[in-house]
């Protein structure tokens, strides 16, 4: 088993180092610092001058790969490669354009992002397994049948609007939540209900849904017949066998995105006024740090890169015939 | 008519060429479907499902007037010498000539649904006096004399649309009777009985309902439109249902672009896995778990970044303020289809490594058939429903994904029409007072109706053509 994680591990190294290099080419090569300094201060104040000016400033003033007027190992380490994109192995991120230390920040700022993401994962998934459940309990009825066509109309909205709806309807209109905002501890309850609650309705359709689907392929399976032979009700045959099996594949799926909780969710978190990543990671994209959203790119990739080996490691956990080697 | 051809010069965008060229490609698709029993076989099996086939109906209204509004062209300006004609920098389609006054009927700003006032007061002069009060509108209500004949003329309108839609629709319908009744050699009477009864062996009652619906829905806006602003107008004052029908076209655009910038990939590389194992395995498998591991958003705002500062570096390539959006959204499309490719790639190259095992894979191999072969008659054709399933499954997702982008600020670009730039222009107003709702209420049904529309199409198609799903759906 420890064998196993540090090979998946290693294998994560090369995978690390392709995420890099793509991100690299991207805000390097294909995209050179100078035109990030002249996008940055904007058409009017474009001089060679205020270029240079900004590349020093902001550490892009070395050559990309190679600096051959450096000396020993310094012909690699004092290159824009080595100091803004390999420096992200050992996570040091360094500033981002307003001038703060991008770490610092993403410490902070994991908080409030857990703060809003982990509840709805967890509620979520109850709510989801729920409805699927009691669809699959009265399948090939009409209440089965509408329930997936709600299921369909809820897909079809946009996140978007389910916020703008729950910020409009309950906070405006009704006064019943803060529209938007944050603080710490027990006196931050009222901000994350609306958000919380908003995310949870918004991912039913889709999430339900597809439950069904996997409550449905173990229904069919030989097991529950036998259960059912056996005399079980179908409420035991429903609890006791097809929630087990089927908790498999979700929770093995669910897995692979808990790591990238973290990161929050982009869209509550700017709509709510969160403080946490997602916000901070739209607001660097609609400033243009490339820094920020260099720094997000590579956090994002090890923390999926966590996910896919928990996934592997829950894999043998819940279901005892799989063996890691 | 010779005189207006004169005064116009074709323009092909990009978007329109690649759309056009998708069009031709699936008519191509249709007519081999066509002359083989066993891909017509699920297609009719589609064809029996009222959902979907409502769905389709419903589709298709949309894609006609996406198509109509990819035929662009440019005006001679009026006062450009013959020898030398000069052309307005504005590009219209055929659609925009078709809407009429509704694409130049302006106000100043924000006007309700339906309103023969603006939305905020103003000093006005009346009778020699100023005061404060709402000004009528330039064209919303223009007609009417007196305010009190404002809501009367609103139920004369939509009653005679009423009237007309529902005249037009049972005419389309007596004629397709009769004429299918003289086909299948029956009186007109058993076929309309059979027609009530649900025996024509498809579902001719819902398809009936859903073009009566939506013929007098359409008749009923057109009567309106032709002397009010039936969803209100923005805050630079242009009618919100003529920004709400051109959004249609990028929302298209977007959903089927950029399938064609994934399949290539999806396809290629999927079954290549699949099939060669291997160090291909290998290669493919490294390069979709990187591209996979980047959250999606973040990587098309970084390239959306590079495409806007390759834009912005070389204006001379863009000669109008249309090409150079359009050139934003073709980025945008492939943008999201080299980031969306892999969940496509995964599922093939599972499905490939399951049929290379197969033995009348193994026969072909056995007997020498070349690899490209192999995979062009056996591999290809049988993870076809896939791919399929794939393309009416992503469509809505993608619709909905450009609505979130635009919002980031990675989006398609801000003076395009399109669902995700109205939303993002009209959240802030909800917080005014009185409410301006009619924009975000306009994105939120076109939206709605499109992406339900494609997500019961994309549900027949899958219980169609999947073979596993059997009797569970």
């Amino acid at each position: 088993m420890f064998a196993y994680i540090l090979r998946r591990l290693l294998y994560a190294i090369p995978i690390l180092i392709g995420v890099n290099l793509l991100t690299f080419t991207l805000f390097f090569v294909v995209n050179t610092p100078d035109d990030m300094a002249r996008l940055q201060l904007g058409a009017k104040h474009v001089t060679p001058e205020a270029i240079e000016r900004w590349k020093t400033e902001h550490g892009y003033d070395k050559p990309l790969l190679l600096n051959a007027r450096a000396e020993g190992t310094a012909q690699f380490t004092d290159t824009i490669f080595f100091q803004h994109s390999a420096a992200m192995f050992a996570f040091e991120f360094g500033k981002g354009d307003d001038g703060r230390d991008i770490g610092t920040e993403i410490k902070t700022r994991m908080g409030p992002s857990l703060a809003i993401a982990l509840p709805v994962f967890v509620i979520g998934l109850l709510v989801n397994i729920t409805f699927a459940l009691l669809m699959v309990f009265f399948r090939s009825t009409y209440l089965d049948l509408w329930g997936v066509v709600l299921c369909v109309v809820l897909m079809s909205i946009s996140g978007l609007f389910y916020i703008i709806a729950g910020q409009y309807f309950i906070a405006k209109l009704w006064n019943l939540l803060p529209i938007s905002g944050f603080a710490d501890g027990i006196d931050g309850f009222r901000f994350i209900l609306l958000p919380v609650v908003v995310s949870v309705v918004a991912g039913i359709g889709s999430g339900s849904r597809w439950y069904r689907t996997i409550f449905l392929e173990e229904i069919g399976k030989d097991y529950v017949r036998t259960a059912r032979a056996k005399g079980l009700s179908e409420v035991r045959v429903l609890f006791r066998h097809v929630l087990k099996n089927g908790m498999i594949p979700i929770l093995t799926g669910a897995v692979v995105v808990l790591p990238l909780l973290f990161m929050g969710s982009l869209i509550t978190e700017s709509f709510f006024g969160i403080p946490g990543l997602g916000s901070y990671t739209i607001d660097a994209i609609q400033a243009q740090d490339f820094a920020v959203v260099r720094a997000m790119v590579f956090l994002g990739s090890f923390l999926y890169i966590v996910g896919l080996i928990l996934t592997d490691i829950s894999y043998s956990w819940v279901d005892p015939r799989v063996r890691l080697q | 008519m010779s005189a207006v051809s004169i005064n116009i010069v074709p323009v092909i965008l990009w978007t329109d060429a690649l759309i056009f060229a998708l069009l031709a490609v699936v008519a191509g698709l249709v007519w081999a479907i066509r002359r083989q029993e066993h891909l017509r076989a699920p297609w009719r099996s589609v064809a029996q499902r009222p959902m979907a086939m409502g769905a389709a109906l419903v589709l298709g209204v949309f894609v006609v007037i996406g198509l109509l509004d990819s035929l662009h062209y440019r005006e001679k300006l009026p006062d450009s010498a013959a020898s030398a004609p000069q052309y307005s920098v504005e590009v219209l389609s055929v659609f925009d000539a078709l809407m009429g006054e509704l694409r130049v009927s302006r106000e100043k700003t924000y006007s309700a649904p339906l309103a023969m006032q603006l939305y905020a007061k103003e000093f006005i002069e009346r009778d020699g006096v100023t005061v404060r009060d709402y000004p009528r509108l330039q064209f919303g209500g223009a007609h009417l004399a007196h305010p009190d004949e404002h809501l009367p003329d609103l139920v004369r309108r939509g009653l005679a649309g009423l009237g007309q839609g529902l005249a037009a629709s049972l005419v389309v319908f007596g004629l397709f009777a009769a004429w299918r009744a003289r086909r299948t050699q029956r009186s007109l009477g058993a076929w309309l009985a059979d027609w009530r009864s649900g025996r024509l062996g498809w579902p001719a009652r819902t398809l009936a309902g859903v073009l009566a619906a939506m013929a007098v829905l359409a008749a009923v806006i057109v009567q309106l439109a032709a002397g009010y602003h039936v969803l209100g107008t923005d805050k630079v004052g242009q009618d919100v249902l003529y920004i709400s029908l051109k959004s249609i076209r990028t929302g298209l655009v977007i959903g089927t672009l950029t399938t064609l910038v994934t399949l290539p990939l999806a396809i290629g590389f999927g079954i290549a896995a699949g099939y060669f194992r291997g160090w291909v395995d290998d290669v493919i498998q490294y390069i979709y778990t990187v591209l996979n591991s980047i959250p999606g958003v973040l990587l098309i705002a970084a390239m959306i970044l590079i495409v806007q500062v390759y834009i912005e570096s070389n204006p001379e390539l863009f000669d109008t303020a249309a090409a150079r959006a359009d050139i934003r959204l073709l980025a945008l499309c492939l943008i999201m289809g080299v980031t969306s490719w892999t969940g496509l790639a995964r599922l093939l190259r599972g499905e490939s490594l399951k049929l290379r095992t197969l033995d009348y894979v193994e026969a072909a191999r056995a007997f020498g058939v070349s690899h490209t072969r192999i995979l062009g008659r056996h591999i290809f054709p049988n993870v076809f429903h896939l791919v399929l399933i794939a393309i009416v499954l992503d469509f809505s997702g993608l619709v909905l994904a450009e609505a979130v982008l635009s919002y980031v600020g990675v989006g398609v670009d801000p003076s395009m029409y399109s669902w995700g730039n109205m939303i993002n222009g009209a959240r802030l107003e909800l917080a005014r007072e009185p409410v301006v709702w009619w924009q975000l209420g306009a994105a939120f049904v076109f939206m709605f109706t499109l992406v339900l529309a494609a997500n019961l199409f994309a549900d027949g198609v899958r219980d169609a053509f999947d073979p596993r799903l059997g009797d569970r759906r």
